[in-house]
């Protein structure tokens, strides 16, 4: 393919830090984003992540910390001057300009000569298979077509690194999914370096390479998306990550892990950093089993039907709620054992 | 985002243009004022004494107690009237789609874009001919000229505003027309109303052109009177039509606060459907 | 019942009735003055059905008026959008507007009198203005700023610029921001984010800021009267229509002037919308599916 990124080899951030007034929004950030690797900026609204996006791409100056591509110190550079790609969470199409102008807007700002930028322009819209589509306006153009302009416009100038601000959040489920598997394609195509902002786990999982977990300002876990998946570094980031049981419980280490206490019942888990005498326990829905001898003993209040399986609420004897997943039908009721592995108990410092 | 050199230097000349314009406004309000309470003022920055001899002049030189009566007058009557026939057409306007709406919008917007000059020549004349020039009542007339499509305008959004279930459910509750109006629709209403009727207070006492085509010596408003005072200048001490100035100013800004506290700034100048 | 169904599905029952009082109100006071003085201005005094028009062409203190008021209207205009533009664009960036708005509302409210009687004692020879002027060794002698034209120019620029001021900065606050930020993600300079991006999407918005600020301009009446100099260069056409109708008392002359008026106002407007015809009129957001 002839669009292709530019050589770097690494994005380095620095302590980045961003204050507005008495509130600090951003504090400490520390990442290498090298060349080719899509990295997810993932935390729930208001944890900084847009914030961080916007420092990266200039148009918000940070406060403390540097931004560094190679050799360069970029942090006090204009956002004109950094020459990345930026697809914003509402498009931000010029409404005024083609698909074509909006596209080549970025190659005119450069003063390309006029040939280059109808080529280019044209692979451009190959890529994100919208040929034929480029003298119309974009008004004219559904929610999903709207975005690849979006994207085409951000890589056609090449940029060494994409920055993309929650793109699907206002498309349909459907359409999501679409697009989720477009960006990918794209990226595998372009091995361009990304840096996707989102608060979907589900997103963030099935597109990056690395994870980086922001609650309130702060990086709380970097890994890959199996790491965050399986081993949550913390309580909160285990509750952004779907581990949707999850107890305060006093702890006691024993010979095979830590023995902690859930909805009335002994289980023994593992611990992830030092654990004191009170824990907090999570565990994943799907990690909850209903078994005929499990330890824990509930009462089903609420079963959905998914299709392939059952999504269930149940309390517990002391009237903790569970959620767990069953691939046998339950009704609101039912009385059910559930257990979980050791492995998937996950025991931190209260 | 940040900025370079050249961008502040454009800001600083921006705010300078603002400040320079703000502050000879402001001078010229406070020359004004200055020169009212003076005594004598020739060649320096300030007069040489102080006194309220020009207001008490002007009070009854000017005749003020009658016309500040006539323009309370008209004044109240234009806003009383506007209300009356606004805000039931704008809900009207708000509420049906009927053919030939499109025309009788832009019938209500017409007074609105053409200056006061331009039409009020050929109304003083129709009021001639009607016996009404030089009456309070031509004078309240002229003024609802732009004041009810003015109203219609303002209110026909605060009517959008209201969810039409909310009316739908007071019907299926049994209230009747009347009881729609006075009970749901204007309190639901009122800080529209209140701000619409506001502006054209405001609008009124400043209306110029209209009064002053359509009044008699008797049905002049404070500002026509202020008008006849500088033109005769010479007649009278500066002081005292400086005097009468500051009375009208005083009128004037006390509503604009008052409207203020209702409505954006704005509002007050965009008088067309934008 | 039928009958009234069907008028129903078509918009049209008691509800509607209620616009025929404000219909009915400016037909009877605008359209039909209107209509009466076009009529009036074809039945002349003396002469044919187009002796008025034909006297206002012929007579030179007559048409001049229109070149005059051009002359005033013209440049005071285009200097109060011209000026709104980088103001406004400054201002929307202010998180306490309302102190800066409400101040520059100011001289519209006090209207055309006020302010030519504050600018008749401000720029006066023994004015502030003046004194300052000479204080700074700006001036050897006072400048003569009323009684002339740059007097009824000022009362223009200070009345006039507020009210574009405000308009231009409503069109520029919907302007959504991110179409700033992709701009300059895509490496614009400020420079050319407002030639390329701002400036067409700002422009349908000036047209009409421009068409309504030339009509107040045009119709410039007492400022002309007590701060210009009416007898000769602030000789605008709304004076020569006032002097017909209340001092010769020639009505179908009065009302072919106003006639007049409106006709040129009608065919520049005509020509500012046109041009803005040809330019953009999409919405100014990025225009979400």
């Amino acid at each position: 393919m002839a669009i292709a990124s530019r050589e770097f080899r690494e994005l380095r951030l620095e302590r980045m830090s961003r204050d507005f007034g008495q509130v600090r929004a951003l504090r400490d950030v520390t990442l290498t984003v090298k060349r080719g690797e899509f990295v997810a900026l993932l935390g729930p609204s208001g944890c900084g992540k847009s914030t961080a996006l916007n420092c990266i791409a200039g148009l918000l100056a940070v406060t403390g910390g540097a931004i560094w591509l190679d050799d360069q110190r970029l942090d006090a550079m204009g956002p004109e001057d950094r020459g990345f790609g930026m697809v914003f969470q509402n498009y931000a199409l010029f409404p005024h300009m083609t698909v074509r102008r909006n596209i080549g807007f970025g190659l005119a700002t450069q003063h390309r000569p006029r040939a280059e930028i109808a080529r280019r322009v044209e692979e451009a819209l190959a890529l994100v298979r919208l040929g034929g589509q480029g003298d119309k306006l974009p008004g004219q153009l559904s929610g999903g077509q709207q975005q690849r302009v979006a994207i085409a416009r951000a890589i056609v100038v090449e940029p060494p690194l994409v920055l993309m601000d929650e793109p699907l959040s206002n498309l349909d489920a459907k359409l999501r999914l679409e697009m989720r598997a477009e960006i990918r394609r794209i990226h595998a195509m372009l091995g361009s370096s990304t840096i996707y902002v989102t608060h979907d786990q589900e997103e963030a999982l099935s597109l990056a390479d690395r994870i980086v977990v922001l609650i309130d300002g702060q990086m709380r876990q970097v890994g890959t998306p199996e790491e965050l998946y399986a081993l949550p570094a913390s309580a909160d980031v285990a509750e952004f990550m779907g581990y949707r049981n999850l107890v305060t419980s006093h702890a006691e280490a024993t010979n095979e892990g830590v023995a902690v206490t859930v909805a009335g019942a002994r289980l023994i888990g593992t611990p992830l950093g030092a654990v004191g005498e009170r824990a907090a326990v999570a565990i994943r829905p799907d990690d909850l089993q209903p078994t005929p001898d499990g330890p824990i003993s509930a009462k089903v209040e609420i079963a959905e039907y998914h299709g392939r399986d059952f999504y269930a609420v149940a309390r517990g004897a002391d009237g903790t709620e569970l959620f767990f997943r069953s691939d046998r039908r339950l009704n609101a009721g039912d009385a059910v054992r559930l257990a979980a592995a050791p492995s998937r108990v996950l025991v931190y410092a209260a | 985002m940040r900025r370079g050199i050249g961008e502040k230097l454009w800001a600083i000349a921006v705010w300078a243009l603002v400040g320079f314009f703000i502050v000879n406004l402001l001078a010229m309000i406070g020359s004004v004022l200055v020169n009212s309470f003076g005594t004598r003022w020739f060649n320096t920055w300030l007069p040489a004494g102080y006194t309220t001899q020009w207001y008490t002049l002007a009070w009854n030189e000017f005749r003020l107690p009658d016309i500040l009566i006539v323009t309370v007058e008209v004044v109240g009557a234009v806003v009383l009237i506007s209300g009356l026939i606004g805000v039931p057409t704008a809900y009207a306007m708000a509420r049906r789609n009927f053919p030939g709406k499109p025309v009788v919008m832009l019938l209500f917007l017409l007074p609105l874009l053409v200056p006061p000059i331009t039409y009020g020549i050929p109304l003083a004349t129709v009021l001639y001919q009607a016996q009404l020039a030089g009456t309070i009542w031509g004078v309240i007339l002229a003024n609802l000229v732009p004041t009810v499509p003015f109203v219609i305008l303002v209110m026909i959004p605060f009517v959008e505003q209201i969810d039409p279930r909310v009316e739908a459910a007071a019907r299926v509750f049994g209230a009747g027309m009347g009881r729609l109006f006075m009970q749901i629709l204007v309190p639901l209403l009122t800080p529209g109303i209140l701000a619409a009727l506001l502006l054209v207070l405001v609008r009124t006492i400043a209306m110029f052109e209209l009064t002053f085509l359509t009044a008699g010596p008797t049905s002049q408003t404070l500002v026509v009177a202020l008008y006849y005072a500088v033109f005769a200048a010479g007649v009278r001490p500066g002081q005292s039509i400086d005097a009468m100035a500051v009375i009208y100013m005083i009128t004037t800004l006390v509503w604009l606060l008052v409207a203020l506290r209702f409505v954006n700034p704005t509002q007050i100048v965009t008088r067309a459907k934008r | 019942m039928a009958l009234r169904l069907r008028l129903r599905e078509r918009g049209l029952d008691g509800v509607t009735l209620l616009v025929l009082p404000g219909v009915l109100f400016v037909v009877a006071l605008f359209i039909y003055p209107f209509l009466y003085g076009l009529a009036l201005s074809f039945h002349p005094k003396q002469g044919g059905a187009l002796a008025n028009y034909a006297k206002f062409f012929s007579d030179r203190f007559l048409y001049d008026t229109i070149a005059t008021t051009l002359l005033i209207a013209v440049p005071a205009t285009l200097l109060n959008v011209v000026l709104s533009v980088p103001v406004a664009l400054r201002v929307r960036l202010m998180r306490r507007q309302r102190l800066l708005t409400t101040i520059l509302v100011i001289p519209i409210t006090l209207g055309t009198v006020l302010v030519a009687e504050g600018l008749l004692t401000y720029l006066g020879p023994r004015g502030w203005l003046n004194r300052a002027l000479l204080e700074f060794g700006l001036a050897d002698s006072p400048v003569r700023l009323v009684h002339n034209y740059w007097g009824v120019m000022l009362s223009l620029v200070i009345t006039g610029f507020p009210f574009t001021f405000l308009l231009t900065l409503s069109y520029v606050t919907g302007i959504d921001p991110s179409l700033e930020h992709a701009g300059a993600m895509l490496g614009a300079r400020p420079r050319q984010r407002f030639f390329r991006i701002l400036l067409p999407l700002l422009a349908p918005g000036l047209a009409i800021t421009l068409a309504l600020a030339f009509v107040q301009a045009f119709t410039v009446f007492p400022s002309a009267v007590l701060l210009g100099a009416p007898a000769g260069p602030t000789r605008v056409i709304s004076i020569a229509a006032y002097q017909a109708a209340f001092e010769q008392y020639d009505y179908p002359l009065a009302s072919a002037i106003a006639m007049l008026m409106a006709g040129v106002q009608v065919v520049i407007i005509a020509a500012i919308l046109g041009a803005r015809a040809l330019l953009f009129r999409g919405p100014a957001s990025s225009g979400k599916g």
